[in-house]
């Protein structure tokens, strides 16, 4: 429970902290003293070779993630552009096999802003709660969001642009998103309209991929150039209203990305390579408060952190199948 | 790869008052950029005209969650998607009349159905339940039975897309105007090809769409009227009946132009 509050109000953006001494559990005090004590320079030696080894990460979950998402999208254009008609709509809304799915950011706002719940509707917000909530809330976002894969390329470019010295990275406070996201819904409910839908980048790809290009591109356009230049994963990170009501929805996710302590030699890898690496507080040195644990409801399952780790510390799983402890 | 991130990537670290001001300035910025929106949809720019069972604009701009499913089902692919620049909610539905009319080619109203918020309300079942707007003669001097002329060839051009079914040709499949020339003593496209006469038409004749007598529009919706004579040609007017759905189907047929006939009050809409 403790844990669940901890996740909660991090991801509403509160920093993460470290852990008061009796937090820690005791099999976890003891890796943490057993990890102080062999701080030797064979550990870090250890860790220089394993690093050489691994010079370029492995890209095998960006890779499967990057083919899903790319699928679902096509799947949308596909159903429309060659009548298919498997995933009809748009990722705001849509009909899987004659299912209906509703985005559940968007519903909320239709419903704020209609004050009517409609059996249609309801439907699809259940479906697409308990998908959401079985894979994880987030998951959404590094797998199915168009917006991300955009986002990610402007990473990279952001990075190399970095290097050159050319743009800084500016951090923004995370509470922003939380900000946005209620008055996001107070605007919905007071003026009746869907207000943040003018500016969702998230809806606006997926109705220009599949109706065709529009001139909203311009704002999403924007959104990236901000990312490179300025902030790195801004939207995401700190602006995005649907990356917070996933986040709600995958709080008591069964899918996990698990952490092993004794594994773990708190060398950050991952830490650079996440999109909200508050979510990855228990690889920081002294502060896992478990010998395993599971990142927080913000972490979006993307599997980044689970590629570039050199000790295999951290992993899916799915609570209550195959072996957990 | 994870030693290049590390000078750029300081998230981690707390967020100090400079991040704050910043953060601020970020969530004005979108609030603000998403306001922009709010303006046409309260101003009521360019009121269009919404698919059939569309409720009131304003309840239709609360409800809808702009997924496109309704352009999705459109046989003749009336309904488009609004733009930044269409003057209303950004990724709405709308049809432009004179480009492509909702002609009810899919009897059943797939747009309806489709519909996943109910902004097309499922209180509708029949064409002509449709509140999409109301014709308006705004030219009468272009009318060409207005000066008694008939109409000889493709009502719109030989470019022209825009698509209607003539069940006598093909009951299932839509097909351009421009496939379908005409041959009219005195022009009455706008009744001809009314949707709703053509159905009351075949209720008169015994033989409802699909058989359904409720499928039977119970009011005429436009009709010509004789106004006199010119060079010894008699003269005729179209005129707007209380059964008119507001589909669109006469301003886009009129082969004249501007249109004779126009959509007006748009977006009056189906009661919720």
């Amino acid at each position: 429970m403790k844990a669940l509050i901890e996740s909660l109000a991090v991801m509403l953006g509160r920093e993460p902290r470290r852990p008061a001494p009796e937090d820690i559990s005791a099999p976890a005090q003891k890796i943490h003293e057993f990890k102080a004590a062999t701080r030797d320079r064979d550990l870090s030696l250890h860790l220089k070779e394993e690093r050489k080894k691994r010079a370029s990460a492995p890209q095998t979950w960006r890779r499967r993630r990057w083919a899903v998402l790319i699928f679902v999208n096509l799947l949308f254009v596909f159903s429309y552009r060659l009548d298919i008609q498997l995933l009809e709509g748009a990722l705001t809304g849509s009909r899987f096999v004659g299912f209906h799915m509703a985005d559940l950011n968007a519903a909320l706002q239709v419903m704020l802003a209609f004050k009517t719940l409609l059996i249609n509707l309801l439907i699809g917000i259940i479906t697409v709660f308990t998908l959401w909530w079985m894979l994880g809330g987030r998951t959404f976002c590094s797998w199915v969001c168009p917006y991300h894969l955009l986002s990610e390329l402007a990473d990279k470019l952001h990075l190399k642009l970095a290097e050159k010295k050319l743009v800084r990275n500016h951090t923004f406070d995370r509470r922003g998103r939380t900000w946005l996201w209620l008055i996001f819904a107070v605007l919905a409910f007071g003026t009746g309209y869907t207000v943040y839908e003018t500016i969702s980048p998230t809806g606006i790809l997926s109705r220009a991929l599949i109706y065709g290009p529009s001139l909203a591109l311009v704002w999403v356009l924007a959104l990236l150039v901000f990312e490179v230049v300025y902030s790195r994963r801004a939207w995401c990170r700190y602006g995005c209203p649907i990356g917070l009501t996933y986040g709600l929805v995958g709080i008591i996710s069964p899918l996990q990305v698990k952490h092993t302590l004794d594994k773990c030699f708190f060398d950050g890898a991952c830490r650079q390579v996440c999109l909200v690496p508050h979510v990855l507080n228990c690889t920081v040195k002294g502060r896992g408060r478990k010998v395993t644990a599971t990142t927080g409801a913000d972490c979006t399952r993307c599997g980044r952190c689970i590629d570039v780790c050199p000790t295999g510390a951290l992993s899916f799983t799915f609570k209550g199948m195959g072996k957990s402890k | 790869m994870t030693e290049k991130t590390k000078s750029s990537d300081r998230t981690s670290r707390h967020p100090s008052r400079r991040d704050f001001m910043r953060t601020l300035v970020m969530v004005s910025g979108f609030v603000g950029a998403s306001l922009m929106g709010l303006v046409p949809v309260v101003k009521g720019w360019v009121k269009r005209l919404r698919p059939p069972g569309a409720l009131l604009e304003k309840d239709f701009l609360a409800s809808c969650i702009k997924c496109g499913q309704c352009v999705q089902v459109c046989p003749v692919e009336a309904i488009k998607v609004a733009d930044l620049v269409d003057g209303v909610g950004i990724g709405v539905p709308y049809i432009d009349p004179r480009q492509q009319a909702c002609d009810f080619s899919c009897d059943g109203l797939q747009c309806v159905l489709a519909c996943p918020t109910g902004a097309l309300t499922h209180h509708i079942n029949y064409p002509h339940a449709a509140r999409m707007a109301v014709a308006r003669i705004e030219h009468p001097d272009g009318c060409l039975a207005r000066r008694g002329l008939g109409f000889k060839g493709q009502a719109r051009g030989a470019t022209f897309e825009g698509k209607l079914r003539y069940e006598e040709i093909d009951r299932w499949t839509p097909i351009p105007i421009r496939d379908h020339p005409y041959d009219l003593e005195v022009c009455d496209l706008c009744v001809r090809q009314c949707p709703i006469e053509i159905r009351i038409a075949q209720c008169e004749a015994g033989a409802p769409p699909a058989g359904d007598p409720n499928q039977c529009p119970p009011e005429p919706a436009i009709r010509l009227v004789e106004t006199g004579e010119v060079d010894g040609r008699k003269t005729f007017t179209p005129e707007i009946l209380s059964g008119c759905v507001g589909c669109g189907v006469c301003e886009m047929i009129c082969p004249v132009e501007p249109a004779v006939i126009v959509m007006d009050e748009a977006g009056r809409g189906v009661l919720s």
